[in-house]
């Protein structure tokens, strides 16, 4: 779906390296590479006209740096661009001086307001050490109640709910009441999902905005939305001027162009990001991963993070040396499959790799955990010397491993000659050369990518 | 829009749409689209059409993508329009490029088109989709539909036992459309509460099983899986069942929703799409991509919150609403 823009800007501006300076027709070129990934990623069209205009005039003339190839040029001030129009001024959370801190959440039907709040409220209360309630202001959908009386109690907050007969407005203001009077330090008010030209309940969302005077009033937006995103985050900030964005359903696919068009229309930043179905799947937004991510540059920091939570140092260093040496056995081969596997479901962290986002062969290829699961089958019912030493491995060993491991010969065969295949990618990663995407996509297994679309406009 | 087979005659129920209802959702949804300051319809008036140059194209092409029709198929539409238009076959006057359009936009979202099919007894319809594109609402529209207006008897299942309250939430609906709910104890196995709904209505000869699931992001692959298995399940019991499934696709959604519906027909062979949320100031154009690239048509729209407003399709009324003025 989405190719990575530096290949793409590499190919368009592949003849321009000799003569060291981008000319207009060049900087053209690469400005309607650039837009096509954009609207791909969801980024507003209006914002990605705004935002190619700006990011040519300071392509155009500029030098290209000896180091660096005309492509890999381009992608830098795009990136840099990107970052500081999600960035900018930004603010935190503001918390009250004293007394209880009122959160107002607001957003669309569907955009995870409950489940955003019961996080939010576990983030505050492990994070910032606060007592947190929450106050079910959604009388409308049938059990929203309910189901934020049971997130709220999974994430240690209190509800205050008064079921649904009651009007929102007033269960806010009696929410506030009572967690000053309980001494609570923050509120949460969590409000029905609400379209943004339905003026009576935007009405109400205003009126309970006046009478709990919220702190902070956050927009909570899908990350898979689409172009309307910049008419409903407008829309919204005229009724209840809203102070940040929290950003759901960042843990899909969704390139989460919405993120900067909703930042680059409003000007108010993304404070927060939900990424998974548990309640701590809930961080503090990082713009310039977001940017990497708009543009398939692959989130390498969130990856380290994951992997540095997982991976033990010590092992992290005997591979190392291993592979320097040469000497990756079978066994080394489990340890980080199961290590990497600890980190999630393989596709996503596929996806945090840079260009691996846009390699179709692997975006597709869907790594099927069961055959992963097979893999561990066959090593384990392997000797450690069969480990250490696949060559070891005859036809009658072949057929003991297999019978082992409830799989085929053909099974083990494969296992060993990709595990062959692998030694000799990682031979060439540590003298220095990366591999290519071929190579990488024939270990994963892949399909051959679909013709790309063609656009008219610059 | 919905097959009942011989059913439908015998509940006297008529096959087809009414006249009536169906001018209501062109209106509806040419008022809701209309609501939208940065309406389509804006970008493309007729006045558009009046002049036929590079610019036509370009801000057709504009309008297209701010309706989230998508850059693949948004060129293969302008694309065919001006070869059109260039080669003679369609007059360059704005009125029959416009009428052409239209048709050419019909055509797209016709793409796979068949009816919901209820024929089988009981028929088992599955529900899927990304959490929070309106899954258990459509869900409990459609029941209300089937029971209180065509007198059909229906079981509901709540298979979705992961997000807190879901199965209440179904069961208001439930009660509303004087249906049976069968669900499971929390965090219970999908599967077998659809496996119980089904014994359910076999034993009490009802006509439509509607299984409910949790809403899930089509990247998490165990999730993904789960769904596999609870139409393995269902197909156990019925071996052509689910009769019908369903993807619920939320109109605010942009590009990713070409891989929402690609993934989870991989999973569980997807029928139709029923586009929600269509009363906001969202086109749905990914739903044209979707037809256009993956050939699963719409199949229901979701144009409001109460019970009459889950609507059949009409690929030409959607076209026409996409460029009414």
């Amino acid at each position: 779906m989405f190719d990575q823009l530096s290949e793409r800007l590499q190919g368009t501006l592949s003849e321009v390296r000799s003569r060291g300076k981008l000319s207009e027709s060049d900087v053209d070129a690469a400005m309607r590479a650039i837009r096509l990934a954009l609207l791909e990623a969801d980024v507003n069209f209006k914002v990605v006209k705004a935002f190619t205009k700006k990011v040519k005039e300071r392509c155009l003339g500029s030098e290209v740096l000896e180091s660096l190839d005309p492509g890999q040029h381009v992608v830098k001030i795009v990136n840099e661009e990107l970052t500081e129009l999600m960035g900018g001024t930004g603010r935190e959370l503001a918390f009250a001086s004293g007394g209880t801190t009122v959160i107002l959440m607001a957003g669309l039907q569907g955009s995870g307001k409950t489940t955003a709040c019961a996080k939010l409220a576990q983030h505050l209360r492990e994070n910032e050490k606060k007592d947190v309630a929450l106050a079910a202001c959604d009388v409308y959908r049938p059990a929203a109640v309910e189901q934020l009386v049971t997130v709220g109690k999974r994430a240690g907050a209190t509800v205050y709910e008064k079921g649904t007969d009651a009007d929102p407005v007033e269960i806010a203001a009696w929410a506030l009441d009572r967690a000053r009077e309980e001494r609570r330090d923050v509120l949460i008010v969590d409000t029905a999902g609400r379209l943004h030209i339905d003026s009576e309940l935007m009405d109400e969302l205003a009126k309970i905005k006046k009478r709990t005077k919220p702190h902070d009033v956050l927009l909570v937006v899908d990350a898979m939305t689409g172009q309307d995103a910049v008419g409903v985050a407008e829309s919204f900030a005229e009724t209840a001027e809203f102070d940040g964005v929290v950003m759901t359903k960042l843990d899909g696919d969704a390139r989460g162009g919405a993120a900067l068009s909703v930042k680059a229309v409003t000007g108010k930043p993304i404070l927060f990001a939900s990424t998974g179905e548990k309640l701590d799947a809930f961080e503090r937004f990082h713009p310039d991963r977001m940017s990497s991510r708009i543009l398939g540059m692959g989130d390498v920091l969130s990856l380290i993070e994951k992997a540095e939570q997982q991976v033990d140092e010590q092992q992290a260093e005997d591979l190392q040396r291993k592979l320097e040496k040469d000497q990756f056995t079978l066994e080394d081969f489990l340890q980080q499959m199961r290590q990497v596997r600890k980190m999630g479901p393989l596709s996503s962290i596929i996806g945090m790799l840079p260009g691996m986002g846009a390699m179709k062969q692997l975006k597709n290829a869907n790594v099927d955990e069961r055959e992963m699961d097979r893999v561990e089958a066959i090593i384990l019912s392997m000797t450690p010397e069969e480990r250490a030493n696949p060559a070891l491995i005859n036809g009658s060993r072949r057929k003991r491993i297999a019978n082992g491991s409830g799989t085929r010969v053909q099974n083990v065969k494969q296992l060993i000659k990709q595990f062959d295949q692998m030694r000799k990618m990682m031979r060439s990663m540590t003298s220095g050369k990366m591999p290519n995407e071929q190579q990488l996509a024939h270990m994963m297994g892949g399909s051959p990518r679909p013709p790309r679309p063609k656009m008219r406009r610059k | 829009m919905i097959n009942l087979g011989s059913r439908a005659s015998a509940n006297g129920s008529p096959e087809t749409e009414p006249e009536p209802q169906r001018r209501g959702v062109f209106k509806r949804l040419r008022e809701s689209l209309s609501k939208s300051r940065q309406a389509l319809t804006e970008e493309i008036s007729a006045s558009l059409f009046d002049r036929i140059d590079d610019e036509t194209w370009e801000r057709l092409e504009e309008a297209l993508i701010l309706a989230d029709a998508g850059a693949p198929t948004t060129a293969t539409v302008v694309e065919r329009l001006e070869h059109e238009v260039d080669s003679g076959a369609v007059p360059a006057d704005g009125v029959a490029v416009r009428d052409r359009l239209i048709e050419i936009l019909a055509e797209v979202a016709s793409k796979g088109r068949a009816p919901i099919d209820l024929s089988a007894q009981p028929a088992v319809l599955m529900m899927v989709g990304v959490n929070g594109t309106g899954k258990t609402t459509t869900i409990g529209k459609i029941a209300w539909h089937l029971s209180k207006e065509m007198g059909l008897s229906v079981v509901m299942a709540a298979g979705d036992t992961y997000r807190a309250a879901a199965a209440e939430q179904l069961e208001e609906w439930a009660r509303r459309a004087g249906a049976e709910l069968v669900r499971g104890e929390a965090d219970a196995d999908p599967g077998s509460v659809a496996y119980d709904a089904i014994t359910a209505a076999r034993a009490r000869g009802a006509d439509v099983v509607i299984v409910d699931t949790a809403g899930r992001l089509h990247t998490q692959e165990n999730l993904m899986e789960e769904l596999s298995k609870v139409r393995r399940v269902i197909a156990k019991q019925i071996p052509e069942a689910p009769h019908e499934t369903l993807i619920s696709i939320d109109a605010t959604t942009g590009q990713n929703g070409l891989r929402q519906a690609k993934v989870f027909s991989e999973a569980v062979d997807v029928d139709g799409v029923v586009l929600t949320k269509l009363d906001g100031t969202a086109k749905g154009g990914i739903a044209l991509a979707i037809a256009e690239e993956l050939g699963i048509p719409v199949k229901l729209i979701g144009v409001g919150e109460t019970l009459e407003d889950l609507r059949p399709f009409d690929p030409s009324d959607y076209a026409q609403a996409l460029l009414a003025e």
